[in-house]
């Protein structure tokens, strides 16, 4: 049944795959997003309570879900690498990791940029906000570990480890997080609670969101591609490749 | 690379294989330390892990206890994986490295009562095992303030005590003198005549007969 | 040759407690120093914030746990640093037990030495923060859960940096995060316990965080260590 992956177990057939998918990737990347910006900056209509400054939610909401899918895809990654010892898996949670924390931290600053107008203050201690500070550190921890290893492999699977555990904690974490906000801080912030929004606006926020999806899948692969080459240096294929086509 | 033990197939008055490397392959870095390497290890072999430094001699033994893992191949204890039989294959396994895992807050004896009793081994001898490697009258010394020699001489005094019949030493003469030299020599003579195998690494000439220990010669390669 | 074996599970759990508290008692440093470092940040904050005791006992409960986290990370470096760096871990792994029950009874042996301490002392540094009176049960209920519970989470971030040259900074990294809840909870049910209401909801939570690491911790911790020693 899952015949057919085995050759993309290969570091070379992943490398020239996904070197023959960027092209496309890029050019989808730049078509969404530069319909979804235009009409969610131009042409959307401005909220009735927040005006514009509600714009950020066209970035700021696909990297808050982007920053848990990019974390549970680097999870699944790990986990493959531990149990079935995939060492492509491993190569493409290091490329992940970096990325992930850039979209958390996206999140975070565009979540405060929107509370200034809003809340009329850059921080608060929302469950939301904070949980997504949490998460930042735990990518940061990932990071962390995959840098400290001399040896990438090890390298690999100590984040593996790491960031399984994250898995299990992040609920928890989230969940605790919520409970103390509320028992801390009542209802005073009133969540966008958004009823039913409209379609002009929800046409925009989902083009946005896929071109934000495909950016990072672009940058994932450029990075994926980068790993699979730093850690089959010495192989013969790379060598060729490097005298093939020159220093790039 | 140059594996004069690739086919290793020593005659043996017992020819039974206790361990087994199946396709090792080990990679540092930009390095081939070894690669595809078979060989295995009946009862009653010496083995002597040669090479110049940073050729894996330490890799290899590392795998072969199962501490380390290779990038390709298997290691079979009586013909099964020692991953898949880890506590059994354990109990068959006395390994000593680089350190010799002698913590020095507590006294030579304790050390070694500790270790013996961790290795499932007969702990009321202990004083007098320690008289065998020359320690009479450190037994209640802290370890602290022993010297590396003496440090080692502890983690080596298991080896009188020991049941497991696979030895994996790496250097195990650093830092002991001649005599001691010797006593762990004619040791391992007979625990090899008692049907368990020694395999070690060592910079220093073997006085054994030529016939009685086999060679295995790493020689790293770059890619 | 057949070896015998001839230990048991609980012998040799018993057997690598008895080990670890005979070198912390004859190097007594690893008991006091976590300890006092526990007692100087508790007596920092009054310096600090200033000596209204209103201020103080509001935040007392926050104080001390956090002077408790802090400590606790302190003294976890020595849970496999030394044995790693001596090469007793590596004997450890390598006898014929499960790394399951090796795990347990180091960090069993760890909270002993540096978690039993803190609770007895606590109720001292309650005093000098003014607590809430109601809430010293609360206080010591939640320490005896949760200081086991911050070993076994802590131990998964040792287990994964003691191979690593400058672990430390990287340590606190890696675990800070995992305590959060334990922190929260743990707060929340000695500010109840003031307020005279009940708290073993928060207790209850606090008793799951420690079954669920107790459970669950050992696996991360003996693979972070299989992956150490390599």
């Amino acid at each position: 049944m899952w015949k057919w992956l085995h050759p993309y177990a290969n570091p070379e057939v992943s490398y020239h795959f996904v070197g023959k998918l960027l092209p496309w990737i890029s050019k989808i990347t730049f078509v969404l997003l530069f319909i979804g910006i235009v009409w969610a900056l131009v042409f959307a209509p401005a909220d009735y309570q927040q005006g514009d400054s509600f714009r950020i939610f066209y970035i700021h909401v696909p990297t808050a879900i982007l920053s848990m899918s990019i974390y549970m895809a680097m999870a699944t990654a790990a986990f493959c690498s531990l149990v079935w010892q995939f060492r492509l898996a491993d190569a493409s949670a290091a490329a992940m990791a970096p990325v992930g924390a850039v979209i958390t931290a996206i999140a975070l600053f565009t979540g405060a940029a929107w509370g200034k107008p809003m809340w009329g203050t850059w921080w608060i201690w929302d469950a939301r906000l904070t949980s997504e500070l949490v998460l930042l550190f735990l990518y940061l921890g990932v990071i962390a570990l995959h840098n400290a290893f001399e040896d990438k492999n090890l390298a690999g699977k100590a984040a593996g480890i790491l960031s399984l555990v994250g898995v299990v904690n992040i609920p928890i974490i989230k969940y605790s997080v919520e409970w103390w906000n509320t028992l801390h801080q009542g209802a005073t912030v009133s969540k966008m609670s958004a009823p039913s929004m409209s379609m002009n606006m929800f046409w925009p926020f989902v083009i946005c969101f896929l071109g934000i999806a495909m950016l990072v899948a672009f940058v994932i692969c450029i990075r994926f591609r980068t790993e699979i080459l730093s850690r089959n240096g010495m192989r013969p294929w790379v060598r060729a490749l490097i005298t093939e086509e020159g220093v790039k | 690379m140059t594996i004069l033990a690739n086919s290793l197939n020593i005659q043996s008055s017992n020819n039974q294989v206790l361990l087994s490397a199946n396709g090792l392959t080990c990679i540092r870095e930009d390095r081939v330390l070894f690669e595809a390497l078979n060989f295995s290890v009946f009862s009653g072999n010496i083995i002597q892990v040669e090479g110049p430094n940073g050729s894996g001699k330490t890799s290899l033994l590392r795998i072969l206890a199962g501490l380390s893992q290779p990038y390709d191949g298997t290691v079979l204890f009586r013909e099964q994986n020692i991953t898949e039989q880890s506590d059994e294959f354990h109990q068959n396994l006395l390994y000593i490295g680089h350190l010799p895992g002698v913590k020095g807050e507590i006294t030579a004896q304790e050390n070694l009562e500790f270790t013996l009793a961790l290795h499932g081994n007969d702990v009321s001898t202990a004083e007098e095992t320690l008289e065998k490697v020359n320690l009479l009258g450190f037994e209640n010394a802290l370890a602290s303030h022993l010297s590396a020699g003496q440090h080692r001489r502890i983690s080596l005094a298991r080896l009188w005590q020991s049941t497991a019949p696979i030895w994996i030493l790496d250097e195990p003469f650093t830092a002991i003198d001649k005599r001691g030299v010797e006593k762990l020599e004619q040791l391992f003579l007979a625990h090899a005549q008692r049907g368990g195998c020694v395999i070690l690494t060592t910079h220093q000439d073997l006085s054994f007969p030529e016939d009685k220990v086999k060679k295995i010669t790493l020689d790293y390669r770059f890619y | 040759m057949t070896p015998e074996h001839n230990l048991s599970y609980k012998a040799a759990f018993n057997l690598i407690i008895k080990r670890d508290l005979t070198i912390a008692f004859r190097h007594r440093d690893d008991i006091i120093n976590p300890l006092l470092f526990f007692i100087i940040v508790v007596t920092l904050f009054p310096l600090g914030i200033g000596p209204e005791s209103t201020t103080l006992s509001r935040i007392a409960p926050g104080i001390i746990w956090v002077a408790a986290l802090l400590s606790t990370l302190l003294s976890l470096d020595r849970l496999f640093k030394s044995d790693h760096d001596d090469g007793s871990l590596e004997q450890m792994m390598l006898s014929p037990h499960p790394i399951f029950i090796l795990v347990i009874a180091k960090i069993t042996a760890h909270w002993l030495v540096t978690g039993l301490p803190l609770i007895f002392i606590a109720p001292l540094l309650a005093v000098l923060l003014h607590l809430n009176e109601n809430s010293y049960s609360a206080l010591m209920l939640t320490l005896l859960l949760g200081t086991p519970t911050l070993s076994l989470l802590g131990a998964i971030g040792v287990a994964l940096t003691v191979g690593i040259k400058k672990g430390g900074v990287l340590l606190s990294l890696l675990v800070l995060p995992l305590y959060i809840p334990v922190l929260i909870f743990a707060t929340s049910a000695i500010d109840t316990a003031a307020m005279n209401l009940p708290y073993s909801g928060q207790l209850a939570i606090i008793a799951a965080l420690f079954f669920g690491s107790l459970t669950l911790a050992p696996f991360a911790v003996s693979a972070a260590l299989k992956v150490s020693t390599n």
